[in-house]
């Protein structure tokens, strides 16, 4: 087993050995769920997902920075930073494989939301192919949260400190895309600006996946933004580890 | 099997290590002495690969710390200076962590744990969580963490702090028994353990080598304790 596998299989499972992964799944599960009953699944009386994925951009803003504010940070607090790294591991391969061990933990989240997707099809004949790039919007999304929640993790070794600072940009991007960021945007900027925002915002990305259709500068856009993120924390994390 | 090439290091504007050479070869035990903040840590720091120097170079077992780290860190055991762990993870499972990194598996992961274990006496902690340990029980883990691979090099930021007199003891014999086919280096205020462990001492302080020497020298020239050979060197230096 080479060191990216041993320090993700280790990450992975602190997940499950400290009370984390269970309080955020029952925390995540019941919110999911309850926001798209709220929001009229039933009244809609129409048998697709839209109203859980709806809600996943919101819940995620809050959800995913607290996977990952400890990512860094408290490696940084309790010192085993200096442990990891006199170990034979690169940063690269440290970064990334707590960065994999986090996503498939949300990826494990996500997975759990199954009872949905058997209460659509039960209700009705729902649209698969929907359902499936649905899900692999949220994946795609929970991982650009997540490269965002990396990086600051990264900044500060203060936990709480980390999560603020990824909530905000995170929701920025999000909001960003809202049609009614939008509009009042357009009151003052010019047309192209607007548009160069919207293109930036992960709401317009998602919804157009969640349409069922996978272009390539959806898919293009996560992949950079995971891969800019997460270069920049290997950066901030080469500059700060000893400090 | 260290040699250490005018070394410098500076955290703003504080000089941490202030361009120290030296070398080690088989067989030393090496104790780096002095007050606090003369640099040791960051000495050893640079060495075990955890951050860069500002000039110079260091190369351990051969391999340069600057161009190749990771076959550096795989040659030598590194205990820092709190022993830092995982502290969720039992005993057990975070040895185990390690032989993954250091890809020792099978057969070899069961000598390597039936042969550390013992030897740091933590049987009877193999599965508790690490939170739950008593300092010296954390250090001891630490320690065979830092052996478990059986490493050419050992570095080791003050091994002995917080133990009580018999583990103490305990340590110094361990380091004893290994040193005839090992590469030790050993920080350290305790100048009790200077005698007790090491072939040779260097004395730091402000970042510079101000002594480098064998502690029965040391004695003979100065013609008193270490102790006093110790407060001698580092105030005059320092006033």
């Amino acid at each position: 087993m080479n060191s990216f596998w041993a320090v993700f299989k280790r990450e992975l499972k602190s997940y499950f050995t400290t009370p984390l992964a269970y309080v955020f799944l029952v925390i995540f599960l019941f919110f999911s769920g309850y926001l798209t009953f709220k929001q009229g699944f039933f009244e809609a009386e129409q048998a697709d997902m839209r109203p859980f994925f709806m809600n996943l951009p919101l819940l995620f803003v809050f959800m995913v920075p607290s996977t990952a504010m400890r990512l860094w940070a408290e490696e940084r607090k309790v010192g085993s930073i200096e442990l990891l790294f006199t170990l034979p591991v690169t940063i690269t391969q440290a970064v990334l494989a707590k960065f994999f061990a986090a996503w498939f933990f949300l990826a494990i989240a996500l997975a759990l939301t199954f009872p949905m997707v058997i209460t659509v099809s039960y209700l009705g004949d729902p649209d698969a192919g929907l359902i499936i790039t649905g899900y692999l919007g949220s994946f795609l999304m929970a991982g650009g949260f997540l490269a965002i929640g990396c990086f600051f993790s990264a900044v500060s070794k203060n936990q709480v400190i980390s999560f603020v600072l990824s909530v905000v940009a995170c929701a920025i991007l999000v909001f960003a895309g809202m049609p009614t960021t939008l509009s009042y945007l357009s009151t003052f900027l010019p047309a192209g600006l607007v548009s160069a925002v919207e293109g930036m915002s992960f709401q317009t990305h998602f919804e157009s996946i969640q349409r069922g259709v996978l272009q390539f500068r959806d898919l293009a856009y996560f992949i950079l933004l995971i891969v800019g993120w997460i270069a920049a924390c290997t950066v901030v994390l080469d500059e700060r580890k000893a400090a | 099997m260290i040699e250490v090439n005018d070394l410098k290091r500076s955290f703003g504007p504080v000089v941490a290590v202030d361009g120290i050479s030296f070398s080690v070869g088989k067989g030393q035990v090496l104790g780096l002495l002095g007050p606090n903040g003369a640099g040791k840590t960051t000495a050893m720091r640079m060495l075990a690969c955890f951050i860069r120097p500002d000039s110079g170079t260091a190369s351990v077992c051969g391999h340069d710390i600057l161009k190749n780290p990771i076959e550096v860190k795989r040659s030598l055991g590194y205990l820092a200076e709190n022993s830092p762990a995982y502290n969720e993870m039992t005993v057990g499972g975070f040895l185990n962590f390690v032989c993954d990194v250091r890809q020792i598996t099978g057969k070899r992961r069961k000598a390597a744990l039936d042969r550390i274990v013992p030897m740091c006496s933590i049987d009877s902690v193999y599965h508790q969580s690490i939170e739950t340990l008593s300092k010296g029980y954390k250090r001891r883990v630490g320690l065979g963490q830092a052996l478990i691979h059986d490493p050419d090099v050992l570095i080791l930021d003050e091994p002995t702090d917080g133990l009580d007199p018999n583990q103490k003891h305990g340590v110094r014999k361990l380091i004893n028994d290994m040193a005839k086919d090992k590469c030790i280096i050993v920080s350290t205020h305790i100048l009790e353990e200077v005698e007790a462990v090491c072939t040779r001492t260097i004395i730091i302080a402000r970042g510079k080598i101000l002594v480098d020497s064998t502690p029965d020298e040391l004695k003979e020239k100065h013609n008193c304790s270490l102790d006093q050979v110790f407060r001698r060197i580092t105030r005059a230096k320092s006033a």
